[in-house]
């Protein structure tokens, strides 16, 4: 009897395992883009290790034709490059997948399945033949392996030559060695295997108008089309590559053609402390101004996150959320800063919360956090993670309408102030929407000065140790929250897919889970499980946010994090019976897989767990 | 409590070039213990501003938190203050410093928020060449928290509690001076004559100026035992030199006898002149500050004057590279390269 092969067109996902640091990383993301460009929706996935040279390190992709964008779970082709790792490699694997390794030296045997199908090619053979130059030797195995999988999965050929063109324009001298590893592997696998495989793919058109961009790169961008100008950092992963974005496109676009001075200032702090009071003081002084940080870095900002609410500085924050407590798992991803940041600081304090879940509304947040850092001033902290910030996501196209203003709040120029005829005083509610007018140092040379302090103050900005002029400004604050209700992002609500069935189930989730919640809404729905979804984007919760909680039964309040952190925000600002949330958190430190949503939700509602086939595998997954 | 001053003004009371009076300078009334060191700075700085004839709202005033940084309360009440978290008040001026390089900072603080929580932020903002007026109002206590001993007390000085300090003590010139700050003085609360035109000095001088005044806290360390007392300070001071400022487009009236002044000039053309006094301190080379500084701590003495300064120009913004304008004055058209520029990212990741 023939073993079982997967069978699958253009559904599966292809798992590379690397050692760190030997150039792999081109090669897998020169596979990935390949099938993007031949029309297919892809998403790729780092798996890394806290180290810069030598440890295993994976790239996982998966294709999905439906469009399915989280992580699957399981592995249908392993691509085995790591000797340290191969065990494990070997058992990730579904049942009839397929094993690609280097077969210069024979397969260890006590690590091998009967149950996967084995793609030999001597690698480093192959390479010793042709290269003299040992660098070349490593860097090449990588891209032989891309061009034999070209021909096991039945790949336009020509896609991946005008992907190499593309990706060496300028460096023409590379782009024919390249096109030559590639065919190397191509033939290799033509002559020595059954091509193309049970798993392959087809050209589609479902990614014409799509981009490929990691969130961070987006983020970065956003700050520089919002007008950020003033930059303080300190290098944490994943909130790093964020900040080289935003160099990177100010680098290009914000340098003065005349005299090439830059339109920005980037300044590396010497510690997140810093970062944040460069912020404050550059906000403070009418510049837009951001940091980027994750977990461990807005432990120490929260002192200056108090003075930033209490004395109404704007203040933008991008979390780019990792695996903790403490140092955690650095390069591993969670959604677990969420209480951390909304309620950063002592004393009473709320922030207001963004959470983007694609590059695109990375883009858009980005931008949008400076409009609302001065509209409300007051802290924007940005939650994004490590798996949307450091993997390259499909996503719409970014766009931008030229005819937009930025929101710079009220701000009192020079001539406002002589126009006055009541004395100006910073934190007088004029407006009754409870945000106050400010003025930028220097505007005027009587008019509109005013002492900024974390401690207790009037309404004139005067220091005050009355305890009604203390609850005046707590409880002005709070109407301004219930301001900034209005202006915050709205929910995005995704009815169950079958409109015929109404349902009283609820999932509720942000960002990063939200690709595996809608999946697993899917499938739910096609088991006769019918569920209705709302991914929020932003802290205040809106009136959306309660009728959705209020309109169901029981609502999963799906989350990265060990303890319901978003399900306590919710229970904590919301009027819902807290009983009729339910937690569902996954926070292993990888990104979710639908199959996990689905059967924690079967579990909950009592009905039975039968894993379909697919979804079955040996070992870790 | 903020108390403000009565406004009534004398009509003949004399003007700066602005047409200022001295009490235009003037801020809210202090609510210090009478007698502390830190009045007699407010109005050094208040007398100094006046003096340079600055427009109060062009300076930003910085702080941290303790006594001395509630200062800023007290002097140029029409300028911006800030009087930020305990420690932070550098990187506080360095975002309000990128974001609008023509203004003046003067950032106030104390020996604790300096010297110890925030001695990282103190040397990192000397690094950068910060052009501001750093100016530490150096008491040897935690003034605010009631008088503990601070990272500058000397050993074996003893305030209020009648413990003598144990440890090591950090100067603050040194440090500025190891960390490349290209103007260092050290003054005293009750040398008025020395401390305004060193203030005017510092606050002209384009980069890092840094200030370390001795400023008694007459409440819990002006003590006999206590080396930052106001007796002990003035038995032991030694000038290094007499300082004198003259404004670019002065003339310079005094007649200095030849051979003992050296003139000093700054960017804008104003001229400091030194007058050496207990020593011949070269001002243009950091290590014969450390040393001199060094000598008079081992006699005993606190050596004050113009201790370095560093004429070339290389502040922060030189030395990133930011437009002369204001990074806060920039619009949409210098900042947000538009709706076109961005579809061809989009091609870009296809
Ligand atoms: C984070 C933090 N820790 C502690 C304090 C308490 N505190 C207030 S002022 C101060 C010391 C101030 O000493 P110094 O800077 O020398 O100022 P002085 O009062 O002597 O002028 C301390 C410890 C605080 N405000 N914030
Ligand atoms: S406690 Fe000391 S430092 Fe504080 S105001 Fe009184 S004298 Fe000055
Ligand atoms: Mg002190």
């Amino acid at each position: 009897m023939s073993k079982h092969q997967i069978t699958s067109t253009n559904d599966f996902v292809i798992r590379f395992a690397n050692v760190n640091g030997t150039g792999s990383a081109s090669a897998n993301g020169l596979f990935a883009k390949a099938l993007f460009r031949m029309g297919l929706p892809i998403s790729p996935k780092n798996i890394f290790p806290s180290n810069i040279q030598g440890l295993p390190t994976w790239y996982e992709v998966r294709v999905s034709e439906k469009g399915y964008l989280g992580r699957r779970g399981g592995v249908d082709i392993s691509v085995a490059m790591n000797p340290q790792s191969l065990k494990q490699d070997i058992d990730c694997l579904q049942a009839g997948g397929y094993l690609m390794y280097d077969s210069t030296k024979p397969l260890d045997i006590r690590v091998q399945r009967d149950d996967v199908h084995y793609l030999g090619i001597p690698l480093t053979e192959m390479c010793q033949r042709e290269y003299d130059d040992p660098r070349k030797r490593q860097l090449f195995k990588n891209v032989i392996y891309v061009g034999a999988l070209a021909a096991l999965l039945d790949m336009d050929f020509s896609v991946l030559t005008g992907l190499v063109a593309d990706t060496f324009k300028g460096k023409e001298k590379l782009v024919l060695p390249n096109i030559h590893a590639l065919e190397m592997g191509y033939q290799y696998a033509q002559e020595h295997f059954q091509c193309p495989l049970g798993i392959r793919v087809e050209r589609r058109d479902l990614t014409t108008e799509k981009i490929m961009m990691s969130g961070n790169d987006a983020l970065g961008l956003g700050a520089v089309y919002g007008g950020a100008t003033v930059v303080g950092w300190y290098p944490i992963t994943p909130s790093t590559s964020a900040v080289e974005a935003f160099e990177k496109y100010a680098n290009k676009f914000r340098i003065c053609e005349q005299t090439g001075c830059k339109k920005f200032a980037l300044i590396q702090a010497e510690d997140e402390l810093a970062a944040i009071g460069i912020v404050l003081g550059a906000s403070w002084n009418g510049a837009r101004s951001f940091t980027a940080t994750s977990g461990p870095g807005v432990s120490l900002m929260s002192e200056f996150l108090g003075l930033a609410y209490f004395a109404e500085v704007p203040t933008v924050l991008f979390d780019i959320q990792r695996t903790g407590p403490s140092t955690g798992m650095p390069t591993r991803t969670q959604q677990s800063d969420i209480l951390a940041a909304a309620y950063a600081s002592h004393g009473d304090t709320k922030h207001v919360l963004l959470f983007p879940a694609t590059p695109k509304e990375c883009f858009e947040m980005s931008a949008l956090s400076f409009d609302l850092a001065d509209r409300l001033q007051t802290p924007i902290i940005l939650l994004s993670d490590l798996d949307l910030g450091m993997n390259d996501v499909m996503s719409d196209p970014l766009e931008w309408d030229d005819s937009r203003q930025y929101d710079r709040g009220k701000v009192l120029s020079r001539k406002d102030l002589e126009r006055m005829d009541t004395p100006f005083g910073r934190y007088r509610d004029v407006d009754d929407d409870g945000i106050c007018y400010r003025t930028y140092p220097g505007s005027h040379p009587q008019k509109g000065a005013y002492f900024t302090r974390g401690s207790s103050h009037n309404r004139d900005a005067a220091y005050t140790e009355k305890s009604e002029d203390y609850v005046d400004s707590m409880e002005r604050l709070l109407k301004k929250w219930h301001t900034a209700k209005s202006l915050v992002p709205a929910p995005q609500r995704y009815d169950n897919p079958d409109a015929n069935k109404s349902t009283d189930l609820g999932m509720l989730f942000f960002g990063t889970t939200t690709d595996a919640a809608l999946e697993a809404q899917n499938i739910l729905a096609e088991e006769g499980i019918h569920i209705n979804a709302l991914r929020v984007r932003a802290f205040p919760f809106n009136d959306q946010v309660e009728a959705f909680l209020s309109e169901h039964q029981q609502i999963f309040v799906i989350e990265q994090n060990r303890d319901g952190q978003l399900r306590t925000l919710l229970m904590n600002e919301c009027s819902a019976d807290p009983s009729r949330l339910i937690p569902l958190t996954l926070y292993d430190g990888m990104p979710v897989c639908a199959q996990d949503i689905r059967r924690e939700i079967r579990k909950t509602l009592k009905v039975n767990n039968v894993m379909p086939l697919r979804a079955q595998t040996r070992g870790d997954s | 409590m903020t108390y403000h001053r009565p406004s009534f003004r004398h009509p003949d009371l004399p003007t700066n070039e602005l047409g200022h009076t001295r009490q235009y300078y003037e801020g809210a009334l202090s609510t210090l213990c009478a007698g502390c060191g830190h009045d007699s700075v407010s109005a050094a700085i208040v007398q100094a501003c006046f003096e340079l004839a600055i427009e109060p709202h062009h300076v930003a005033k910085l702080s941290g938190i303790g006594c001395s940084s509630k200062t800023p309360a007290y002097f140029l009440n029409q300028a911006h203050g800030f009087n930020s978290v305990h420690g932070r008040m550098p990187s506080v001026a360095t975002g309000a410093n990128a974001a609008n390089r023509q203004m003046a900072y003067i950032g106030i603080s104390g020996d604790g928020d300096s010297a110890s929580i925030g001695f990282g932020q103190f040397s990192h903002v000397v690094r950068r060449n910060l052009n501001m007026l750093y100016l530490v109002e150096n008491n040897g206590c935690y003034g605010l928290t009631k008088g503990q001993d601070s990272a500058t007390a000397d050993v074996g000085s003893a305030g209020k509690r009648g413990i003598a300090t144990a440890f090591e003590p950090i100067d603050l010139c040194a440090q500025a001076l190891q960390l490349g700050a290209t103007f260092v003085a050290r003054s005293f609360s009750g040398d008025k004559q020395q401390l305004v035109p060193l203030l005017k000095a510092a606050i002209t001088h384009k980069g890092f100026a840094f200030i370390d005044v001795i400023s008694p806290c007459v409440t819990f360390n002006n003590t006999t035992t206590s080396t930052k007392s106001y007796d002990h300070m003035r038995e032991h001071v030694r000038q290094a030199d007499v300082v004198d400022f003259v404004p670019a487009e002065k003339e310079i009236t005094v007649d200095y006898a030849p051979g003992t002044t050296k003139e000093l000039t700054l960017h804008d053309g104003s001229v400091i002149h030194l007058t050496k006094a207990q020593s011949d301190l070269d001002t243009s080379d950091p290590h014969a500050a450390l040393n001199a500084i060094h000598d008079h701590k081992v006699r005993g003495e606190v050596l004050t004057g113009l201790l370095y300064l560093d004429t070339e120009l290389h502040d922060f913004h030189r030395v990133i590279n930011t437009m002369p304008t204001p990074l806060r004055d920039l619009q949409e058209k210098d900042l947000c390269p538009g709706g076109d520029v961005l579809q061809g990212i989009n091609s870009g990741l296809r």
